[in-house]
C-alpha cells in the first residue's frame, strides 16, 4: 500500500502533474486548492496572481482528469497572517522578505502539512522543481525552474513529510507531460511575482498599507541628493525608480545601499558600494547533509551562487564569500549548497 | 433516474418534433408535453393550466420570485423566509440590490421553521406595499417542514400572492397544489427520480408573473423557450411514480433515518441533530459535530465510501457558514461543524451500517485536526 498524500494544486501545470505522478506511482492521492486570498479575483490577469476562481477550477479540472478526490482549504487567514503581514512588517522595519519562501515555511509546510498530518495523511506533495530525496534537498535539473532556494528554509522535519516530484525533469518535459496527460493546464503561463499582488505594483501595494513618509535620499557622506515618500518603498540594490535629479559627480548610476526605516532615510552611492563579501545571518537552519565541500551560498531567488565558508557561533552565520556579491538585501535568506545539495539556510541580518 | 422515467424519456428521444410546430411531428410532441402537463397536475392536485414547464427549480424560483415582484409593483416589500435555498434567497436579494425592492427575511426559530405569527406581523406592519410571500416547503439543508397552508392563508388575508419552493417536498411528502393554498409552486424532475434541467413553476390561473425569459412565450405567455419534449416526457414520468410511491418510500426513509439518528447518537454521544425532531424530510438527518470542521468531516467519511454534503454554499470554492445554520441561532463554529445525510430511494440499511463502522474514528480524527 502507498502513503496517504495530499497534493497541494495550485492551479498551475508543475502541481498538477506532480499530483499525477504520484497517483500513477500507487500512492493514495488526494488533490487540495489552497484558497489563499478572502477575496479572489474571477480570473488570471497574465502572469500573476495563484489563486483566483479560475485557478480553483483549473486545480479541480486536472484532478478530475487524474481521478483523484479533490477539496478546497481555505487557508486565506493564515496567509493573511503569516505571509501578507510579515511581508509588510518586514519592509517596514527596512528588510526585503521573500514571501514564496515565507509562505513554504508557515502555510504549505506547517499549517497545511499540520492539518494534513492530523486526518491521516503521510505526506503533502508540490509541484515545486526541487529534487528531495531521502530527506535530501537538492536543486531541480532545470537550472532555470530551480526552486530549492525558496524551500531551503525547510526543517529537517518539515522536508520529511514532503514529495517533490518534478525535481528531475525541466519544465519542458513537464509541460509536453501535461500534455500527453490531457490536462488542460499544459499551456497555462508561468506564475511570476507576488500572487497577492495582483496588479504587480509592489510599491503602492505597501505604500497603501504602511502609508507615505517623505524622507531624504542621501549619499554615502550624508548629502542630500532627493526625497522619497517612505523608505518601505525600496530595496538594496535598487536602481531605477530612485527620482534624483542631480547626477552622481562622475557620472555613474546610483544604487539603494541601505535603508534605515526610523529615520525614514534611503541611502544611495555606486555600485562598487553595493559589493559585499561578509555576510551575517541569524536564524540558521541546518537541514541537510554534514558535506562540506564544494561549499555556495544563494543570496535571492534565482540569484547567483558565491563560492564561501562559514562559521557559525551562538545562534549567528557569518558567511565569508570567496569574491563580492552585490545586492545583498537583510530579510532576504541565504541558502548554503555543497554542489546541488541544500545543507541549511539562514536569514540575512546584515552584509559588508 | 428511475426507469420509467429513463423509458419515457428515451422513448422521445428517438421522435424529433418541435411541440410548437404544426406539423404531423409537431402535434405528436406537442402531445407528449399536454399529456405530461395533465400528469403532473393530477399529481400534485392542480390544473393543467397551471403547469409552467421550466429548466428546473431555480429558473421557476426566478420566475415567482421576480415575475410576481415586477407584476405587483409599486409595491416593495419581498417577504421571504431567512432559511430559503440561494434559489429564492439570490433572486430576492438582487431585487433589492438593483430593482428597489425592501427584501424582509423572517425569521425562524432553532428549528428552522417560520411562526405564522412572525409572517402575520411582518405583513401588518404595512400591507399594502408586500408584494409577495416566499416561504419553502421544507428546508433542503436542515429538513424542516414549514406550515405552508397556515402561511399562504395569512398572505391571503391581505390579498398578497404567496409562493412555496417545493423542490424538497414532492414525492416525499404528500404536496397539493390546490390544498396547501399556494399561488406559485415551485417542483423539478432531478430530486424526484427524473432527468435533470426539466422542472415546473406550478402557477395558480389569475397569476401573471412578468416573464423573465421573452421569446415565443410558449409557457402562458410567461415562460419562452422551446420545450424539451423528451425531458418533460421523463419528468412527468418521475412525478407519477414518486407520488404513487411517496408514502410506502416516506414510511421506508423515516424507519431507517430514525435508525440512522439514533446510531450516530450512540456512536458520537455529544452530537447535535438540526432541524424538527419530528416535522423533518424523511430522508433528512444533519448534525453538528462539536470540534469537528465539517469539510475534514466530510473528506475522512468520503474516503471510506460515505457521501454526505456539508450542505453550506460556497463562496470562491471556499465553504461559508450555513445560513440556514446561522438563521437558527448556531454560531459560526457550530455551523461549519455540520453535515447532512440524505437518504433516498437506493439508500439501504447497509449504508446505515457502514457510517457507524467509520463515523467514530472519522470524528476523532476529524477533532484533532480541529485542534491543529
Amino acid at each position: 500500500m502507498g502513503l496517504r498524500v495530499l497534493a497541494a494544486m495550485s492551479g498551475g501545470v508543475d502541481s498538477a502533474v506532480a499530483a499525477a505522478r504520484i497517483a500513477e506511482a500507487g500512492h493514495d492521492v488526494t488533490g487540495v486548492h489552497l484558497a489563499l486570498s478572502a477575496n479572489p479575483q474571477s480570473h488570471r490577469t497574465g502572469a500573476r496572481g495563484c489563486c483566483t476562481i479560475e485557478d480553483s477550477r483549473d486545480a479541480r479540472r486536472a484532478a478530475d482528469v487524474i481521478g483523484i478526490p479533490f477539496y478546497i482549504w481555505d487557508m486565506a487567514e493564515r496567509f493573511q497572517r503569516d505571509v501578507v503581514e510579515d511581508f509588510v512588517a518586514e519592509y517596514a522595519a527596512g528588510r526585503t522578505p521573500n514571501p514564496c519562501l515565507r509562505c513554504n515555511e508557515k502555510i504549505k509546510f506547517a499549517a497545511v502539512l499540520d492539518r494534513a498530518l492530523a486526518l491521516g495523511f503521510d505526506a503533502v506533495a508540490t509541484g515545486h522543481h526541487a529534487r528531495l530525496v531521502d530527506g535530501v534537498l537538492s536543486r531541480s535539473v532545470d537550472q532555470a525552474k530551480d526552486q530549492s532556494y525558496v524551500l531551503g528554509v525547510l526543517t529537517r522535519e518539515q522536508l520529511s513529510h514532503a514529495i517533490f516530484p518534478l525535481g528531475d525533469s525541466t519544465k519542458t518535459e513537464v509541460r509536453a507531460e501535461a500534455a500527453r496527460r490531457g490536462l488542460t493546464v499544459a499551456d497555462k503561463p508561468d506564475s511570476h511575482d507576488i500572487c497577492f499582488i495582483a496588479d504587480g505594483d509592489t510599491r503602492g501595494f505597501l505604500a497603501e498599507r504602511l502609508g507615505s513618509a517623505e524622507g531624504p535620499i542621501v549619499d554615502q557622506e550624508g548629502e542630500v541628493v532627493g526625497s522619497h515618500q517612505g523608505a518601505h518603498g525600496f530595496t538594496v540594490g535598487q536602481r531605477k525608480g530612485l527620482r534624483i535629479d542631480r547626477p552622481a559627480p562622475d557620472g555613474r548610476p546610483r544604487y539603494v545601499l541601505s535603508i534605515e526605516p526610523v529615520s525614514n532615510t534611503v541611502t544611495v552611492g555606486p555600485r562598487s558600494a553595493l559589493e559585499v563579501t561578509t555576510i551575517t545571518c541569524g536564524r540558521p537552519v541546518w537541514n541537510g547533509p554534514a558535506r562540506r565541500d564544494d561549499l555556495t551560498v544563494q543570496l535571492r531567488a534565482h540569484g547567483e551562487v558565491y563560492p564561501c565558508r562559514f562559521e557559525e557561533s551562538g545562534g549567528e552565520l557569518t558567511i565569508e564569500l570567496d569574491r563580492p556579491a552585490t545586492g545583498v538585501a537583510a530579510g532576504q535568506a541565504a541558502v548554503l549548497y555543497s554542489g546541488a545539495t541544500v545543507i541549511g539556510s539562514a536569514t540575512i541580518v546584515s552584509a559588508s | 433516474m428511475l426507469p420509467e422515467a429513463i423509458e419515457a424519456m428515451t422513448e422521445q428521444l428517438k421522435r424529433p418534433g418541435n411541440a410548437s410546430s404544426l406539423h404531423a411531428t409537431g402535434r405528436q410532441a406537442r402531445r407528449v408535453v399536454e399529456e405530461s402537463r395533465e400528469t403532473i397536475a393530477d399529481a400534485l392536485g392542480a390544473r393543467p393550466s397551471e403547469v409552467v414547464f421550466t429548466s428546473g427549480g431555480t429558473e421557476a424560483d426566478n420566475l415567482a420570485i421576480k415575475g410576481l415582484y415586477w407584476a405587483r409593483r409599486p409595491r416593495r416589500r419581498v417577504l421571504i423566509s431567512a432559511v430559503e435555498h440561494h434559489a429564492v434567497l439570490d433572486p430576492a436579494h438582487w431585487l433589492g440590490d438593483s430593482q428597489g425592492a425592501q427584501v424582509e427575511l423572517l425569521e425562524v426559530d432553532e428549528h428552522g421553521r417560520v411562526h405564522p405569527d412572525t409572517l402575520r406581523a411582518a405583513i401588518e406592519r404595512d400591507p399594502d406595499d408586500v408584494a409577495l410571500v416566499s416561504v419553502m416547503w421544507a428546508n433542503n439543508e436542515v429538513g424542516t417542514l414549514q406550515p405552508v397552508q397556515v402561511l399562504a392563508a395569512i398572505a391571503h388575508d391581505h390579498g398578497i400572492p404567496f409562493h412555496t419552493d417545493a423542490v424538497q417536498a414532492v414525492g416525499q411528502l404528500p404536496v397539493s397544489f390546490a390544498g396547501s393554498g399556494a399561488d406559485a409552486l415551485t417542483l423539478t424532475g432531478h430530486k424526484l427520480g427524473g432527468p435533470i434541467g426539466a422542472g415546473a413553476l406550478l402557477l395558480a390561473r389569475g397569476m401573471t408573473p412578468v416573464s423573465v425569459l421573452h421569446g415565443g412565450g410558449q409557457e402562458r405567455d410567461v415562460r419562452s423557450g422551446t420545450l424539451d419534449a423528451p425531458a418533460i416526457a421523463g419528468f412527468a414520468a418521475a412525478v407519477t411514480a414518486a407520488v404513487r410511491d411517496q408514502e410506502a418510500v416516506a414510511g421506508r426513509l423515516t424507519a431507517l433515518r430514525d435508525d440512522l439518528i439514533k446510531r450516530v447518537r450512540d456512536a458520537v454521544p455529544d452530537v447535535v441533530l438540526n432541524g424538527d425532531p419530528a416535522g423533518r424530510l424523511p430522508g433528512n438527518a444533519h448534525f453538528s459535530f462539536p470540534g469537528c470542521e465539517g469539510d475534514a468531516l466530510l473528506m475522512l467519511l468520503d474516503a471510506k465510501g460515505v457521501e454526505c454534503s456539508t450542505g453550506s454554499a460556497c463562496s470562491a470554492g471556499v465553504s461559508q457558514p450555513s445560513h440556514v445554520l446561522l438563521a437558527m441561532g448556531a454560531d459560526a463554529a457550530a455551523a461549519r461543524g455540520s453535515l447532512r445525510f440524505s437518504l433516498g430511494h437506493t439508500s439501504t440499511p447497509a449504508d446505515v451500517d457502514r457510517l457507524i463502522e467509520v463515523l467514530p474514528a472519522a470524528v476523532d480524527r476529524a477533532r484533532r485536526a480541529g485542534l491543529s
